[in-house]
């Protein structure tokens, strides 16, 4: 099972974190910055997977971004290294070529997307349309709650004139 | 429109970040999750800062628990999909038992519509993976079977990663399964009816496949002939067909299924064809540019070597393995090393263990404690000859003297000491050594043992008379630390006893050196120098107390023990990922790491402890080394148990007064050690030995480091490990108990009786009766605690190994101090009960005197440990301590608890203790329990510097089963 999903920067800034096994924060942190020092330090040509603590993290490395998922020793590495891919290719799709800066901005639909692919570690969903479907129903309802809201609001400022 | 809609979530962080505590925390949750009620928005911004604020120990989630359930049981999708993905990411044991009915009902109702469906089916995958009670497999394992025949491929993963974890608990009510998966399987690989978006790259989703190939390895062996078949003709041609590719995605997703395709058949013992089909699929990938199939081609080819048919087949590729060795990627240099340490056997040793050598001085920090425990190991177990090993090792000091254990040179010595045509060669290699500049400190200690020993067998070879030797080795001695000067001192006695006729120059020289020392800060060096100077004016019976070493007995290498136990290592690991699995409290990564260190510095501890040793010894050897005591004259022969007096004497006075009162076992074991002291030591630990199975570390000493924890190591010996993992609750507790086996073969008549003290209800669920090679199995044990008393629960052991049968009592740690809850009491609170519970019986006071000296501070940290929680400042006095607790049993219910000790600061050996509770014999246990664990504080660390008598009677222990020790001890 995958016990965290971590993105970092080359910078070492963390931009989305997803911990699946409990970790308190102090251990989270600890992890972060343990990790940060292992992977962003390794050259360009190597392999994708780290021994760390028993376990293995697969990696890669998107642009400025380091994706990184931390498993068990006898997990599948180039099925975790596939999910990675898979979850960048639907944030690409669904911000039109992924950039750092959307991942900042907007950081929990980051976090709505992942929650769509994974859940308990485990992944949930791999087809695409799929993902990008649910994301998008959940955006439209999210629309309409908003407009619903403003417009009782409306309703209210009005009766209270 | 994505930042206003972020509103209302940063508005609730500050807020959050703003709170004074943890009330009004929970309070602006409550409120949040109010808002929630009203607005899917807020609803959905709710759920996701639970989920990424809080871990799942967390307090809060109890208080939603019901919040929750009301929207997985509503007819709202939008808020069932919210619940069971907050829930299947950070539900904990709560949820499982109460959410766990509910889920079950969504994946298997017809009316859900998919997207509910796969996010239940992950979902009861966490609430089973925190507790596997809440599927009754009874019922469940029929639905599995027809949850395979969903169509939706999303559903379908969802269901396949809940059915891996359900196989690898309890594959024998899944065997319904297995035909689905193969015919899953077959429907995947001829890429039948799969709907284009589950296509990856071109391949029908991969991980279903994975997925689907990884359940099948639970099940032991497939039966049926048919179903094999079909099966075989899957991953024949998945074996046959996948290519290397450009694209990386389409390579990675297709070896992906490839590598799991490499493991099923591995684990159904295909035929031989088969597997050298798959030898050579892994041939190539070693040789690869790709760095991710290299390192995965190691990978499963070091796992590959479990089947023994290959091995030869795996030999052939050595050289494209050592040239992996040298890859400047360290993730698979490790790979390349481990598989080469696997591989290695009497035909390839010298060349294997050659090239580790010779990486070894390139090789980067990271990994040469490894390479070096390696190639030492290799050497041993695999040496042609023994001059080879004794090379291997010495040039193993020279070029990685800071990663070489003392372990390892100990090693050396047995061997050189156990062969008689093996001391001249040592001898001139250890000469040889000297001469380089530069020297490790560990080479130092190695070539002075070996010179001292058999210096005299070169003494016609030129640069080797004792006057030389004794030079080339006294010029180290500036540079060295104490225990190498300890080893030179002893070394310069025995070139002076070999020097005959005696060389009145040298002897002046050596005679000088011992004055010297005589004053020398540390008391070991000290009373080397005090000996030795004396013994050698004893003309010539210093020729019988200073002869040649004994052989020492035939043991395991403690070498190879050591690779076991990091071995064990990773067993533990997964020990812990289980129970990281099944409760919560720890990560489980850095749950490994922190008990790694403690492992580390072990062999560390030991020399220190083996200092002392020393001391002790060198007397033993002198009356002891020829058997017979006669021989020697009466002053020093008789001396053999005053000298020990004499030389524990004055120590157990002067020693540190925190040593002064060893605890019971010390004693006892010391006393043994005393009388163990008259027989020759050479035959102690032979006897020892026969003795069936030794349990590794102190069991007194785990169990009084599970009285404070909740989770340790309660007993460990070559064969088994017994784990302890308990939750306490109120006057409940449950403990699970894990055995696991260390073995490549089963424990067999397992067996595991509690026997309850009649305080306690306890009820221990089924234990098998054999738990297979290297499998671990889980016993929970529920405690319920009926009243207050000190009385222990025993777990009476038992197994089998071969026809070695283990019998073992051990302690259990559900003890007083695990049923008491700290409470903070306030002044105003804390006095008027204090008044209220006059005198005795609800009251008792006592002055106990022979207290083990401690500082308030420490005594507060102790009060501490044991969920006593000491309140600062409530008492006037700053001499005193006031303490307050709650004890949980079945008769007094909740009761609450104050302690009062008042403490004398000009003698710390004896203090006032007042205990007060509600109830007459909590009161009374209570106070004794206290007492108990301030006469008799268990040492948190040895101090093997300053506390020289109490550690020397646990070497006979040690020594039994450290042949290091015992060497160190003969020194």
């Amino acid at each position: 099972m995958i016990h965290f999903v971590l993105l970092i920067s080359r910078q070492g800034k963390v931009r989305l974190t997803k911990w699946y096994s409990p970790y308190s924060q102090k251990e989270r942190t600890k992890v972060i910055r343990e990790l940060s020092g292992v992977i962003l330090t390794r050259g360009p040509k190597l392999c994708n997977f780290v021994e760390w603590r028993g376990h293995k993290v697969v990696y890669k490395r998107y642009a400025s971004l380091y994706f990184c998922m931390c498993i068990d020793q006898d997990d599948n590495e180039l099925e975790i290294l596939e999910i990675i891919h898979h979850f960048v290719e639907i944030l690409d799709r669904y911000f039109g070529s992924v950039c750092e800066l959307d991942l900042i901005f907007n950081f929990h639909k980051a976090y709505y997307i992942l929650d769509e692919i994974l859940i308990a570690g485990e992944l949930q969903e791999s087809s695409k349309k799929t993902v990008a479907r649910l994301i998008a129903a959940q955006d439209s309802l999210v629309e309409t709650a908003k407009e619903q809201a403003s417009s009782l609001s409306n309703m209210i400022a009005h009766a209270t004139k | 429109m994505a930042m206003s809609g972020m509103r209302g979530l940063s508005v609730f962080i500050s807020d959050i970040r703003n709170c004074q505590n943890k009330e009004q925390e929970r309070l602006r949750v409550d409120k949040e999750l109010g808002n929630i009620r009203n607005r899917f928005k807020n609803e959905k911004v709710g759920y996701i800062v639970t989920s990424c604020m809080l871990n799942e120990n967390h307090d809060f989630l109890r208080l939603i628990i019901n919040c929750v359930r009301n929207d997985i049981i509503g007819r709202n999708e939008t808020f069932q999909c919210l619940a069971l993905t907050m829930v299947g990411n950070i539900g904990g044991r709560e949820f499982a038992e109460s959410l766990a009915p509910d889920v079950q009902k969504l994946l298997i109702s017809s009316s859900c519509r998919p997207l509910v469906r796969k996010k239940a089916a992950l979902c009861l995958l966490r609430l089973y993976r925190k507790n596997p009670d809440v599927v009754n497999v009874d019922g469940w394992s029929d639905r599995m079977t027809q949850l395979l025949d969903e169509r939706d491929l999303g559903v379908l993963t969802a269901v396949m990663s809940l059915l891996v974890a359900l196989v690898s608990k309890n594959y024998d009510a899944y065997w319904g399964c297995l035909p689905k998966c193969v015919r899953i399987l077959e429907r995947l690989s001829r890429n039948q009816d799969i709907p284009q978006d589950y296509m990856y790259y071109g391949i029908p989703s991969p991980w279903l496949q994975v997925k689907t190939m990884r359940a099948l390895q639970y099940f032991p062996t497939i039966e049926d002939p048919n179903i094999r078949r079909s099966l075989f003709e899957v991953l024949q041609r998945i074996l046959m067909g996948t290519d290397i590719v450009k694209n990386v995605n389409k390579n990675n997703a297709s070896h992906a299924v490839l590598f799991e395709a490499l493991a099923l058949v591995m684990h159904l013992d295909a035929e031989k064809e088969m597997m050298s089909q798959c030898v050579a699929l892994l041939g190539k990938f070693i040789a690869v540019r790709e760095p991710n199939i290299r390192y995965l081609g190691l990978e499963n080819m070091t796992r590959m070597l479990m089947v023994i048919d290959v091995q030869d087949i795996i030999k052939k590729h050595q050289a494209q393995i050592i040239t992996s060795l040298k890859d400047p990627d360290i993730s698979i240099r490790r790979r390349a090393l481990d598989l080469l340490y696997g591989m290695c056997d009497v035909t390839n040793a010298k060349d294997i263990v050659e090239e580790l050598l010779q990486y070894l001085s390139t090789a980067d920090f990271a990994m040469c404690e490894e390479l070096a425990l390696k190639a030492a190991i290799l050497a041993e177990k695999f040496a042609p000859d023994l001059s080879w090993y004794v090379d291997v090792i010495l040039q193993l000091i020279d070029k990685a003297g800071d990663f070489v254990s003392d372990d390892i040179w100990y090693r050396v010595v047995q061997f050189v000491t156990n062969n008689d045509d093996l001391q001249p060669y040592a001898a001139v290699k250890a000469r040889e050594y000297l001469d380089k500049p530069a020297l490790h400190e560990t080479m130092v200690k190695v070539s002075a043992y070996i010179l001292g020993e058999y210096s005299h067998l070169l003494a016609r070879r030129p640069g080797c008379s004792p006057k030389e030797i004794f030079s080339v080795l006294h010029e180290k001695l500036p540079t060295v630390s104490i225990s190498t000067i300890a080893i030179l001192l002893s070394t310069y006695a025995k070139i002076l006893m070999h020097t005959q006729p005696p060389d009145p120059e040298l002897q002046d020289h050596i005679w000088a050196i011992f004055n010297k020392y005589e004053s020398c800060i540390d008391a070991e060096i000290q009373q080397r120098a005090v000996e030795y100077f004396t013994l050698s004016k004893k003309g010539v019976a210093l020729m019988d107390i200073l002869a040649e070493m004994p052989k020492f007995p035939e043991r395991q290498s403690a070498l190879i023990k050591k690779a076991e136990d990091t071995e064990i290592d990773t067993a533990e690991q997964s020990a812990i990922k289980l129970r990281a699995q099944q409760q919560q409290h720890t990560s489980n990564a850095l749950v490994v790491t922190d008990q790694r260190p403690a492992n580390r510095s072990l062999p560390v501890k030991v020399p220190s402890i083996n200092n002392n040793a020393e001391a002790n010894t060198a007397d033993r050897g002198l009356t002891e080394v020829n058997g017979t005591l006669s021989r020697v004259d009466p002053q020093s022969a008789t001396p053999s148990a005053d000298l020990l007096s004499d030389l524990l004497g004055p120590l157990a006075i002067e020693g540190p007064p925190s040593a002064a009162a060893p605890d019971d076992q010390n004693l006892i074991s010391g006393l043994e050690g005393v009388s163990n002291s008259s027989d020759a030591l050479a035959l102690a630990p032979l006897e020892e030995q026969s003795n069936s199975v030794q349990p590794i570390g102190n069991i007194a000493e785990r169990f009084r480091a599970l009285c404070l924890k909740d989770s340790g190591v309660l007993y460990e010996d070559p064969y088994i490990q017994i784990g302890v993992k308990a939750e306490w609750q109120a006057h409940h507790g449950r403990l699970v108990l894990f055995l696991g086996n260390k073995n490549t073969s089963p424990l067999v008549s397992v067996q595991a009786l509690i026997l309850p003290p009649s305080h306690l209800k306890m009820e221990l669920s089924l234990v098998p009766e054999t738990i297979p090679p290297r499998a671990q199995v889980q016993c929970p044990l529920e405690v319920v605690n009926l009243r207050p008393s000190r009385d222990v629960a025993v777990l009476d052991f038992s197994y089998k190994f071969g026809t070695i049968m283990v019998n073992v009592k051990l302690r259990l740690p559900a003890v007083l101090n695990k049923f008491l809850q700290p409470i903070s009491v306030a002044a105003e609170e804390f006095f008027p009960q204090w008044r209220s519970l006059s005198g005795p019986p609800l009251k008792l006071q006592e002055v106990v005197r022979g207290v083990k000296p401690l500082s308030l501070p420490e005594m507060a940290n102790l009060f501490n440990s044991f969920q006593l929680m000491v309140t600062p400042g409530l008492d006037p006095n700053p001499n005193n301590l006031v303490a307050s607790t709650t004890f949980y049993s079945e008769s007094t219910r909740a009761m609450l608890c104050l302690i009062r000790v008042e403490t004398d600061p000009s003698d710390r050996t004896q203090l006032r203790m007042t205990v007060a509770s509600g109830d007459p014999l909590l009161t009374f246990e209570l106070k004794e329990f206290i007492k108990e664990q301030l006469v008799s504080i268990p040492t948190p660390s040895p101090m093997p510097a300053l506390a020289p008598p109490q550690v020397q009677p646990t070497i006979p222990a040690t020594g039994a089963t450290d042949p290091g020790a015992i060497l160190a001890g003969l020194l």
